[in-house]
């Protein structure tokens, strides 16, 4: 049919990025990456329920540095996601949609996520909250 | 030759009346996954150490493990339905599409269930 070769539209390539469209695709990224850790987090239950050992075996992966820079990126995504949703939240209720209020709220939810990652990293590494 | 009118053809099947609660589902779990996360992460950062007998206490306290089913179960819904949005936005081949969607909702709630399994199973204790 004539519909398969209509042009596609837009051509991201061709649009400059900003911070608005740029927030937009790592909202999904975020997304897709934290789907992944949500299979993980479902591995570490099943870890935990089977035994010690295993736990340990497992443990062991997540403490050490690739593992610590793994869970480090989902607490940053997840942190991301988190703030940028709540933003999300607002504009379906129509609030902040004027563009210099999103640009805003854009700039503030990447400063929280990286924030909030350091605070968690010192958290993590004190031992106590 | 097709014997529908050229109306019909422009309407196609039409709506599937569905859109409406996929978006309501997601701001939905969305909402109740704001406290649910803040929870997770607090819990785990504030033991002092992550080893298997502060994890299994933390699990076999009653409200940790409502909570975590909780956030098991609204996750999960929730990374399923922008998982679904982001296959069916960027998949253009309909049989990888198709199978993608169908292979993302029964393994989901497959590892939803294991997930919950495994936190019931530690809750009840041996």
């Amino acid at each position: 049919m004539a519909t398969d070769n209509r042009p596609l539209s837009p051509h991201l390539q061709i649009y400059k990025p900003q911070l608005t469209s740029v927030l937009s695709i790592v909202h999904r990224g975020t997304g897709v990456f934290l789907t992944i850790g949500a299979f993980f987090l479902t591995c570490w239950l099943l870890a935990l329920a089977d035994g010690p050992e295993l736990f340990a075996r497992l443990q062991a992966h997540l403490t050490s540095w690739y593992g610590q820079i793994l869970v480090y990126a989902f607490v940053f995504s997840l942190y991301f996601h988190l703030c940028n949703g709540i933003r999300h939240l607002f504009w379906d209720v129509g609030l902040g949609l004027d563009i210099d209020v999103v640009y805003k709220t854009g700039y503030t939810v990447v400063a929280a996520s990286v924030i909030f990652t350091l605070l968690t990293l010192c958290l993590a590494a004190g031992g106590m909250a | 030759m097709s014997l529908s009118t050229p109306l019909a053809k422009a309407r196609g099947l039409g709506s599937a009346k569905s859109g409406t609660h996929h978006w309501i589902a997601q701001r939905l779990t969305a909402i109740a996954l704001i406290p649910l996360c803040i929870w997770f992460v607090f819990s785990l950062v504030s033991m002092t150490e992550l080893n298997y007998q502060m994890a299994i206490d933390w699990i076999q306290s009653p409200l940790s493990a409502i909570f975590l089913l909780l956030f098991i179960i609204a996750m999960f819904h929730h990374a399923q339905l922008g998982m679904q949005v982001v296959i069916e936005d960027y998949i253009d081949c309909k049989v990888i599409k198709i199978t993608g969607l169908v292979l993302l909702k029964l393994v989901s709630f497959f590892a939803a269930l294991a997930a919950a399994t495994a936190v019931l199973k530690i809750y009840l204790g041996p």
